[in-house]
């Protein structure tokens, strides 16, 4: 375990360099001078040297990334153009947001997603099996982008009983929460479902009924178990995409997250600021598929990591 | 499903081709004194904030989704298939370069980069195609690579160099045909994933500009009018909604003839 702990810790170190090395390639893709952007047309020549200083382009290249990297491995993600803050106090004032849509939105999924996929297994073949997967077949192919002013249509100006958008309360988390953990819960569904199904024909399964359980019970206290294997995985690598989906929930919602600071920050050609919340997103992502990969052994002590 | 999939594709492929051409309105033209009209029989889907045909604008925007579909995936296969297959085939040096270029633009959640790239260069058609092709070839990449190193070991390839085909002929003419039906099933799932990520990048304002009619940006608009103007949201999301299905269904359905036994 140690040792696959060390190698996969390893392997991730060029990744983590490559992702940081992209991303600070980016405002090199600028066309044209970035400090004539941020600034715009009507910028003196002066105004345009002086934030070219401030950015340090007007450094070598290699002198550019050293510091950079080494500002990224030390928290220091330069100073916002548009705040005049630090990148990273930025990005910290607004994480907790993020971070409290992305587990309720993993919550709902899961609290929809788990019991609807032991029920659709258990009642195989069904009006509530079919019911149950075409509804999880529409959340997959439904855009959050679509999902979410619809909800809000409903929930929000037709019933009145959530607010449209902003936050305060734990009712403006609803309408955020569901629309970024509807496709999540689609998937889980399907996933749980296929599982349970695939543990229920091996032999521990079989030996537990001939001791006489009944199947529902042979589900909940043994099949089901394994059956989160996979699930735990999904679960894993989707909170990458839902990380990401934050990008355009926190959009349709105003909600305060890093990913609205990122749209905001383009807008505002606050390069500094789109970089650190590129950054940020991305390293967290390739670390959460990290934490997915080595749970695998918690949930089944079967997987050896040699 | 596959039937119902390429139904959807067609009907959308039709709509786009002639729609425009039969539609009584021009998608630009605007009418404000009847701006936000709900559905009516003469404007069935409803006039939008400015006044225009929301129907014309969908069929035009159906341009938009196929041709950005079509020229990410165009460019997405055609560079995958080209480094896979280098890379599975030659093996070495040359595959662990290129497996790490894949691993690190793996690793990279993809819509990210999509923005990020468009945030830097520019919100235009031709900038999403081209940020979404900069994402898009590594799933070809890897796939083919992996079809690549199969067929180098298969009887026919040895055949073919021992008959003294050179590099370049063996990998277009043996390794690549091999991997087509699977690039052809990665094609048809990734034109549902371009369509998204282009109507994504339009709703954020970073895709198709205004006033060209863009799913993504006619969702975008609608997000002012939830109260007074549903229909605005309605619709758009529909054609995109349903679009995708088509694609996604088709390209399930393609698995299943070229891999059966995937098919459930």
């Amino acid at each position: 375990m140690l040792s696959y702990l060390i190698r996969r810790l390893v392997l991730t170190v060029p990744v983590l360099l490559g992702v940081a090395t992209l991303v600070f390639a980016l405002i090199h893709l600028v066309p044209g001078d970035p400090a004539q952007s941020m600034l715009g047309e009507a910028a003196s020549a002066e105004e345009v040297t002086a934030l070219r200083h401030t950015l340090g382009l007007d450094r070598p290249l290699l002198a550019q990334y050293v510091s950079f990297m080494g500002g990224a491995v030390r928290g220091d993600l330069g100073t916002s153009f548009r705040y005049g803050t630090p990148v990273a106090r930025e990005i910290k004032s607004r994480l907790y947001r993020t971070v409290q849509l992305a587990l309720a939105a993993m919550a709902v999924a899961l609290v929809f997603a788990i019991p609807l996929g032991i029920v659709s297994a258990v009642l195989r073949g069904t009006f509530v099996d079919h019911a149950a997967m075409t509804l999880s077949l529409v959340g997959i192919s439904m855009p959050n982008f679509w999902l979410g002013p619809l909800l809000a249509i409903l929930f929000a100006v037709r019933l009145g009983w959530l607010p449209v958008a902003g936050t305060g309360t734990l009712a403006h988390l609803v309408l955020p929460a569901v629309t970024l953990g509807a496709a999540l819960a689609a998937i889980l569904a399907r996933m749980t479902r296929a599982s349970v199904l695939e543990e229920l024909r091996e032999l521990y399964v079989l030996a537990a009924r001939a001791r006489g359980l009944s199947r529902t019970r042979a589900i909940v206290r043994h099949a089901f178990r394994n059956s989160l294997i996979p699930v735990v995985t999904i679960v894993g690598l989707q909170f990458g995409a839902v990380l990401t989906g934050t990008i355009i929930t926190e959009t349709i919602f105003a909600w305060p997250g890093v990913g609205r600071l990122l749209i905001q920050s383009i807008s505002f050609r606050d390069y500094p600021l789109v970089q650190g919340c590129i950054l940020f997103i991305s390293i967290t992502y390739v670390l959460m598929n990290l934490v997915t990969d080595l749970t695998y052994g918690l949930v089944d002590p079967r997987i050896r990591f040699d | 499903m596959i039937r119902v999939g390429l139904v959807i594709v067609l009907v959308a492929v039709l709509a786009a081709l002639v729609g425009p051409a039969l539609s009584p309105y021009n998608p630009a033209a605007q009418e404000l004194a009847r701006r936000l009209e709900p559905p009516t029989l003469s404007h069935p889907f409803g006039l939008d904030e400015l006044g225009r045909d929301i129907l014309a604008r969908l069929l035009a925007g159906a341009r938009i989704s196929l041709l950005v579909g079509l020229a990410v995936v165009s460019v997405s296969s055609v560079v995958g298939m080209l480094v896979g297959s280098i890379a599975g085939y030659f093996g070495g040096r040359v595959d662990d370069v290129i497996s790490r270029v894949v691993d690190i633009l793996m690793a990279f959640p993809g819509i990210l980069l999509a923005i990020a790239l468009v945030a830097v260069l520019g919100p235009s058609l031709t900038n999403v195609v081209l940020a979404l092709s900069v994402i898009g070839w590594v799933g070809y990449a890897r796939l083919v690579r992996g079809q690549a190193l199969r067929a180098r070991e298969l009887d026919f390839v040895h055949a073919a160099r021992a008959l003294g085909a050179g590099s370049p002929r063996v990998v277009l003419r043996h390794v690549l045909p091999s991997a087509f039906p699977a690039v052809v099933v990665q094609s048809t799932l990734g034109m549902a994933g371009a369509i998204i990520a282009e109507a994504s990048l339009s709703f954020l304002g970073l895709g198709v500009q205004p006033p060209t009619p863009s799913w993504g940006t006619m969702l975008d608009a609608g997000r002012a009018h939830l109260f007074d103007a549903p229909h605005l949201t309605i619709f758009p999301g529909l054609a995109i909604a349903l679009l995708v299905l088509g694609f996604n269904f088709l390209g399930d359905g393609l698995r299943d003839r070229v891999d059966p036994k995937l098919a459930k």
